[in-house]
């Protein structure tokens, strides 16, 4: 491969918490040199050259349900989207959970995706909460994470071995905490807008419930966790205490909980249906300030295909979920033109924090890192037209939409996977 | 003439100006249908075809006669023992039924927000009859017809409304309603029967049912549901009537002349007193059910002479 030199951007380092003007040279695959001021090169007209995107949580829908997603598609989706990383979910049909199924995975995200996919898996059998993973086997066959995705387990006993024998391997455990009962049957957030609807709906205090569960579970087995989405001021100081008594634990958040609130679902639009349900503005606006303090570590997409007919159903009935491979970064965008996050703080949250915490070679903008880049354009106005997105499922909450910034190229081991660079 | 919907999905996005509107052609329908001669032609020609996803007769009944009473081919389906059960989807459903080419199209779900899902894949005028915990507008229309024939008015009056108000979409469109009216409005009832934040839309909220009634005009009572008595939300039915049964004592604290109301069908002796629900000086509740085919003979009679003025596009 020919050496590439890219001048005239705006370099953010989420590490440093910097954006700089500069240049860099790509070679073989790897960041070479990164320089201030100007260089001959391919002039990129001062746009913004930032690590690609490390997403916790893709649902990519092989094995199981293809007619939704596959590697080929969510792989052309994260291209466009800025998506270096993918890191999906084991909540497939069948679930992640031998490392036989893991090799499938493993194989057609080879043969398929342009972009790096690394795999979490299941951390009990079928995802039924009864019996562990080979957690051992799995996480030799690359298994980053161990999570149940949303399947809460109930039993402690079950969870609190789990979290023992993960920790003896070193492997960190990814977990939904709620409060299961409470929040069974729930399609929005209790208070005004779920009374008015007439809607089944939850507290957001089942969420903490739930992580002061997983916490006290955490401070007694010593094990590696990472709570998938927070999305509600009253988790945030049980995470606090958590981080300050010194347990290893982080958080993320979903893009959609930093973006939309409870009262953007309007006439029963399923499309804004997800899990947890969204909440309101004050929690919104917490979990932004969350993020900008670092309480919170991560912010994913969350991506989760669904086909039109589960979600062309009465609100309680429909499927949760929405896709975001490509919306994920016009909507963080939003955060940086409302000025409330740097591009260097979303990139810490976006890119550096999902690869640290997983042990990924990625998120970093420096010398000898491997070449994981994206360029965009931060201001680049567009309606969102769903019908456009390259996922298979079309199932987004952004149709139709205002959004500003667009990549302009994706490189992946210093190879240009999107745009014309 | 001030109706300008296209459906009649919820009170929420009806305008002071027509209910109005809407109640005072419902006044003309009440004197037609005490009339020997009981017909009218305003929906002649029409078809109206009546799908209820849950049980209802009275309700069902009453849409049947005002669809009848005003020259319209009523068509019922029973959608509890049809395709639904095969598998096939709402949307299918009503596909199917609009390619029939019907009219108005009269919907009960047992899902919040099924029949406004409805009403955007159909091009006919949708009503609705019920939705899950949601609306019941010709409800809340009925009782408030009931309340401005008794009354003389329909605003600056003090409505309590009492009972399971969670799980009621009747408690959700009156609250609505009466509050665009410009009512004072009272809840009554265990906490663990009130919607959360309830307290947001504009009304009072009471848990002793004494304190509550103290000086209305009108008392509404709620159908407390066979399978909310089990213990979960309260305690057991003795308990409840103790509470919250409407009986001459409790109801000796609203104003002499305050009317009382009960959207049907009753249960005696859990959240009202046999022989207080037939006292005729007190009880309207029989009026609420000639009310409530005047109701619906109004509201069909406007969403069909909303859906004349507009071109029909025409579907392939």
């Amino acid at each position: 491969m020919t050496p590439k030199i890219l001048t005239n951007l705006r370099l953010i380092d989420p590490e440093a918490g910097t954006e700089t003007e500069g240049w860099l040279r790509i070679e073989a695959g790897r960041i070479a040199e990164i320089g201030e001021g100007h260089r001959d090169g391919t002039d990129c007209g001062s746009k913004v050259l930032a690590p690609g995107i490390v997403d916790i949580g893709v649902k990519i829908c092989e094995p199981g349900e293809r007619h939704k997603e596959s590697f080929r598609t969510a792989g052309a989706a994260a291209a466009a989207g800025g998506v270096t990383t993918m890191v999906t979910r084991p909540d497939t049909l069948p679930a992640i959970d031998s490392p036989e199924t893991l090799e499938f995975v493993n194989r057609r995200a080879q043969e398929a995706a342009p972009v790096n996919v690394v795999a979490m898996a299941a951390l009990t059998k079928g995802r039924d909460g009864r019996e562990m993973v080979e957690i051992g086997f799995l996480k030799d066959a690359g298994a980053v994470a161990f999570t149940d995705c949303d399947h809460v387990t109930t039993n402690n006993k079950v969870l609190s071995r789990c979290l023992t024998y993960a920790r003896s391997l070193g492997a960190l455990v990814m977990a939904h905490p709620q409060e299961p009962v409470m929040s069974s049957g729930a399609a929005v957030t209790s208070g005004k807008f779920a009374s008015l609807r007439g809607l089944p709906a939850v507290s957001p205090m089942a969420e903490r419930m739930g992580l002061e569960r997983d916490m006290a579970l955490v401070e007694m087995t010593g094990a590696r966790y990472h709570a998938d989405s927070l999305t509600t001021a009253l988790s945030l100081p049980v995470l606090e205490r958590a981080k300050a008594a010194g347990l290893d634990v982080t958080a993320g958040v979903n893009i959609h909980h930093l973006t939309l609130n409870e009262l953007d679902v309007g006439d029963y639009r399923t499309f804004f249906k997800i899990k947890p349900p969204l909440r309101s503005e004050d929690d919104r606006k917490a979990m932004v300030a969350a993020v900008a303090s670092g309480l919170i570590d991560c912010i994913s997409s969350f991506h989760t295909p669904q086909d039109e007919e589960s979600k062309r159903l009465p609100f309680e009935e429909a499927a949760s979920g929405a896709v975001a491979l490509e919306t994920l970064l016009p909507a963080a965008m939003r955060l940086f033109h409302s000025g409330d996050l740097s591009l260097p703080q979303l990139f810490r949250a976006l890119s550096l924090n999902p690869a640290k915490r997983l042990g990924l070679n990625a998120g970093r903008m420096e010398v000898g890192a491997p070449a994981d880049l994206i360029l965009f354009d931060p201001d680049a106005p567009f309606v969102l037209d769903r019908e456009k997105l390259r996922s298979k499922s079309k199932n987004t909450p952004f149709d139709g939409q205002r959004m500003q910034g667009r990549v302009l190229a994706t490189f992946v081991g210093g190879t240009c996977v999107y745009g014309d660079l | 003439m001030s109706f300008r919907a296209k459906h009649l999905l919820g009170i929420e996005h009806l305008g002071p100006d027509e209910i109005t509107t809407l109640l005072d052609l419902a006044d003309d329908y009440v004197r037609l249908n005490r009339q020997q001669i009981k017909h009218g032609d305003a929906l002649a020609g029409l078809t109206q075809i009546n799908m209820f996803f849950e049980n209802s007769t009275r309700t069902q009944a009453s849409f049947e006669l005002a669809g009848k009473r005003l020259g319209a081919d009523v068509m019922n389906m029973a959608m509890q023992a049809s395709s639904i059960k095969k598998g096939e989807t709402l949307i299918d459903t009503a596909m199917t039924l609009n390619a029939m080419h019907p009219d108005l199209l009269v919907v009960r779900h047992p899902h919040s927000g099924a029949v406004n899902l409805l009403a955007e894949k159909v091009n006919c005028a949708v009503l609705n009859a019920g939705d899950g915990k949601h609306e019941h507008p010709t409800q809340a229309l009925l009782d408030a017809l009931t309340i401005r024939r008794e009354k003389g008015r329909l605003h600056r009056l003090n409505i309590a409304i009492c009972g399971d108000i969670a799980h009621s979409r009747v408690a959700r469109s009156n609250i609505l309603l009466l509050g665009k009216m410009e009512n004072r409005i009272r809840l009554i009832g265990p906490p663990t029967l009130m919607p959360s934040q309830i307290d947001q839309f504009g009304v009072e909220v009471y848990e002793d049912m004494r304190e509550g009634l103290q000086d209305v005009d009108v008392v509404m009572m709620l159908r407390l549901q066979k399978e909310r008595m089990d213990g979960g939300f309260i305690p057991s039915e003795r308990e409840y009537y103790h509470r919250y049964g409407l009986d001459a004592e409790k109801l000796g604290f609203a104003k002499d002349d305050a009317i009382v109301m009960h959207p049907g069908p009753m249960n005696r002796g859990v959240e009202i007193d046999g022989t207080l629900a037939d006292d005729i000086n007190r009880s309207v509740i029989q009026e609420q059910v000639e009310m409530g085919v005047a109701v619906r003979m109004a509201a069909m009679d406007l969403l069909a002479r909303n859906q004349r003025a507009t071109p029909q596009e025409v579907m392939v």
